[in-house]
């Protein structure tokens, strides 16, 4: 692996959950730590333990202390740590790849940017304008080229039920970050395309929010009715590991995959796909090219 | 089957129980009632299993028309409690029969009263739960608060205990002008100066408007962070950490002004910097503070932390005794 992790460090968030940090900052390989450790953990099927939750460069257990105390739940993920964080060169990840349509600088978000003008860093941009101009690109449209150019990967889900925090397979040269919201918004619209750190996401549902906001997604990440067939099986579409290619789309598109929501139809574009990350790591745009080929194909 | 008809939802009424388990990971909180303690001893009152769902209110509690003969017991915020306009007593076993109408008045100090009727609310489990997570409509009651007109299924009411069985006054919370509230320093608490971790810890914060089940903002300092490159990946704010998962009571500061705890049905994850985690026993007292209250937080370590859960149990087993028939 490229990056050499820091020692992990352990937190008690009070009585009731274990963080773990891998790192501080964010990297695949951080990342990857955090899936193969709460994997290992999951089937360790540990009495007391109530969720597992891998995020971007980090875990957070939650447990029940009444069954653990959480000191030896602490002893025990050291043990894993050692066990399971280091990962053999040909490990390989079942996952899928999918299209998710993106509407960008749509009317909806834009009209609440402009409200929460008053807790952004430059009240005088749009979101989207102002992260290219950070970014160093030339136009909003160069902007949107390069979050299309190669697709992201699920690191975490959270904030709210379904919501895929996705950290796009460059190097780290050529990755985009924004800050997020000096202080979060009370609104967001719900399928809102955001910004934040270095980590795209689809806002499930409306309410708070904290990220840049760039677009609009026209297909749900969350279903809480289950009405549409990619949702069959759970409430939230993205699941950790799977590889999401944002594809810009004019009004024409986003209208008409809307109507194919309204009335049930709407399925998402999905591949299954089998990712290495030592390959991924190694040559990054070999492997987004022959994903996207599966996925277009 | 039975059902309780809601003659005004109060302010906020929502259905909760213990809490639901096990979804975290993408991203669904806990949810459940948010002061543990007044909602168990409201089932013990009306002779319920532990873990029956119960109405929670806010400030305002609800009016509620009964269907057929129960035992119902009020707990939890200091409120006024009547039947058929005539004054009841609040901790107690009520035993009430159809036509019958209780009514739980606006809070005189706490801000949760809980409604615990014999079989308690029979509204349909949701991965496990009764409880009600408003943000997306999951659980409870139509995954919403009550309104006028709803009507409550309820379950088959076991043995109860004899009307007019109370909980001993000193095993009913208190709820003082400030409220203390146990504190795990941790998580991303580095990101503060020394001075501002203990400015943090000396100062009696003001709990404002923005303050429910989702979690409490806070306003009355402000905090300074350590200067730092930014991590690769925060984003720039200094108040900006890679995104990573919330603990259910952990305190966050978005721009270092403004420490947001966070309740049962918070965000799961993000990138604000978290500083620490309220210890699970004084959630209950966090919930019963209200809009205007004060609260300050005192530094314990995970061994305080277990020792308060036993000390809650040891509480919850004495009220258990008190309500036992004899």
């Amino acid at each position: 692996m490229e990056v050499q992790l820091p020692p992990a460090r352990y937190e008690f968030g009070g009585d009731e959950f274990v963080f773990v940090e891998l790192d501080r900052e964010m990297s695949l390989e951080a990342n990857l730590k955090a899936m193969a450790i709460t994997g290992a953990l999951r089937r360790e099927n540990i009495d007391g333990v109530i969720d597992i939750c891998p995020s971007n460069a980090s875990y957070l257990v939650r447990l029940n202390p009444d069954r653990l105390h959480p000191a030896e739940l602490v002893e025990e993920l050291r043990r894993l740590e050692h066990t399971a964080g280091e990962l053999p060169d040909d490990h390989a990840v079942r996952t899928r790849i999918v299209d998710v349509p993106v509407l960008f600088d749509d009317p909806w978000t834009r009209e609440t940017l402009l409200k929460f003008r008053d807790r952004h860093q430059d009240p005088d941009a749009t979101d989207l304008e102002y992260a290219a101009r950070i970014n160093g690109f030339t136009d909003v449209r160069a902007l949107v080229e390069a979050i299309t150019a190669a697709p992201f990967l699920v690191t975490m889900l959270g904030f709210v039920p379904g919501l895929p925090f996705c950290y796009q397979m460059v190097p780290r040269d050529r990755q985009i970050q924004v800050p997020k919201y000096v202080r979060p918004r009370t609104d967001t619209p719900e399928r809102a395309f955001g910004y934040g750190g270095a980590f795209a996401v689809v806002y499930p549902v409306r309410g708070a929010g904290g990220y840049q906001l760039f677009g609009i997604a026209p297909a749900p990440v969350f279903d809480l009715a289950q009405r549409l067939p990619d949702f069959a099986d759970d409430i939230a579409f993205p699941r950790p590991s799977d590889v999401l290619r944002y594809r810009a789309i004019d009004r024409d598109e986003y209208d008409r995959t809307r109507s194919e929501v309204e009335v049930g139809h709407f399925r998402y574009r999905i591949r299954e796909v089998e990712l290495v990350p030592a390959e991924l790591l190694a040559d990054p745009d070999a492997v987004n090219g022959r994903l996207l080929e599966v996925l277009y194909r | 089957m039975s059902f309780l008809i809601v003659r005004s939802g109060g302010l906020s009424t929502t259905v909760q129980d213990t809490g639901r388990d096990g979804r975290y990971a993408i991203g669904m909180p806990p949810s459940g009632a948010v002061d543990q303690y007044s909602f168990a001893v409201a089932n013990l009152l009306v002779g319920n299993p532990d873990g029956a769902a119960v109405l929670e209110a806010t400030y305002l509690g609800p009016e509620l028309e009964f269907t057929d003969s129960r035992t119902v017991a009020v707990t939890g915020a200091d409120s006024g409690v009547t039947i058929n306009g005539e004054p009841a007593p609040p901790w107690q076993a009520l035993r009430v029969s159809a036509g019958d109408v209780l009514a739980v008045q606006q809070v005189r100090a706490g801000a949760r009263p809980y409604v615990a009727v014999g079989g308690g609310i029979d509204v349909p489990p949701y991965l496990g739960s009764r409880s009600t997570y408003m943000l997306t409509g999951i659980g409870g009651f139509q995954g919403r608060a009550l309104i006028s007109g709803d009507q409550l299924p309820l379950g088959e009411p076991g043995p109860a205990p004899a009307a007019g069985t109370e909980v001993p006054e000193e095993l009913r919370p208190d709820f003082p002008a400030a409220t203390e509230l146990r504190f795990v320093v941790g998580l991303c608490a580095y990101r503060l100066t020394g001075r501002a971790l203990e400015s943090f810890l000396s100062t009696e914060w003001k709990v404002t408007k923005d303050a429910d089940r989702v979690g409490y903002r806070l306003r009355g300092g402000s905090l300074e962070f350590v200067e730092r490159e930014q991590p690769f990946g925060a984003g720039s704010d200094q108040a900006n950490v890679v995104d990573l998962g919330y603990p259910v009571g952990s305190v966050q500061v978005p721009g270092g002004d403004e420490p947001i705890v966070l309740l049962n049905d918070a965000v799961t994850g993000g990138g604000y910097a978290t500083i620490g985690t309220v210890i699970s026993v004084d959630r209950d007292r966090l919930a019963q503070t209200r809009t205007g209250g004060r609260v300050h937080f005192v530094p314990v370590d995970v061994e305080a932390a277990m020792a308060a859960r036993q000390e809650r149990r040891a509480r919850l087993e004495k009220a258990r005794a008190a309500v036992a028939p004899a």
